[in-house]
């Protein structure tokens, strides 16, 4: 069984796939690191040699930020602009977009499920 | 799109030369500035700079991480104060 920094272990699928698996590793990343160290990415996992899952983990380990310390750095980041109380950090606050969408619709991944507003009837 | 990297980030020539002054003379003075575009160098770090949003000056004090970053973006210049019935949630705006 093969398992790469913490607890990513698919088996039964190529390799060049199974990478993916490891949040801060897609497609072109793990074409790379088979590239990289000789593998070949159409091989299956459970199909590896323990000296290549070695090869695959030092190269990783060597190259990439990949699951929890890629996800501190992303929320260091976001923290900072929030800290510095410039706009990108207000509108991360808020939950709103902030890359300049449009929020009068859509926006629903930022804003979450619909919630009407509805002003009240007069009886 | 993001400005070319030939030509150097964008600063407000006025604007740097006051704040050169203060720090060759050690001085610290709130400076009003309408260049909101203007990029911060770090030479503006410790300063505190009036940035216009269009009705008033905020007094913006500058901090080593907001290098980088434009004037504008600490100064907004539209008001939110929520919708009508929706008062829990928003008002957090500072």
């Amino acid at each position: 069984m093969a398992r790469i920094v913490g607890v990513d272990l698919p088996k039964n699928k190529p390799v060049g796939i199974a990478l993916t698996y490891i949040f801060g590793i897609g497609r072109s990343t793990a074409l790379k690191i088979c590239q990289d160290t000789g593998v070949d990415p159409a091989k299956r996992v459970h199909a590896l040699t323990d000296d290549e899952i070695r090869k695959i983990r030092e190269n990783i380990q060597q190259n990439y930020k990949v699951e929890g310390a890629l996800k501190a750095e992303i929320n260091m980041n976001i923290k900072r602009l929030i800290d510095i109380n410039c706009y990108r950090g207000i509108r991360h606050r808020m939950g709103l977009p902030v890359r300049g969408q449009r929020t009068r619709t859509n926006a629903r991944t930022r804003k979450g499920r619909r919630r009407s507003v509805g002003a009240k009837k007069k009886k | 799109m993001a400005r070319s990297l030939k030509k150097g980030p964008y600063i407000d020539q006025k604007l740097f030369k006051k704040i050169q002054k203060l720090n060759e003379t050690g001085e610290k003075r709130v400076i009003k500035t309408w260049a909101r575009r203007s990029t911060i160098p770090p030479e503006f770090v410790g300063h505190t700079i009036a940035v216009y949003n269009g009705i008033k000056f905020i007094p913006v004090y500058i901090s080593e991480n907001m290098v980088g970053h434009k004037l504008g973006e600490f100064a907004p210049t539209r008001t939110y104060r929520g919708h009508a019935g929706k008062s829990e949630r928003m008002g957090k705006v500072r």
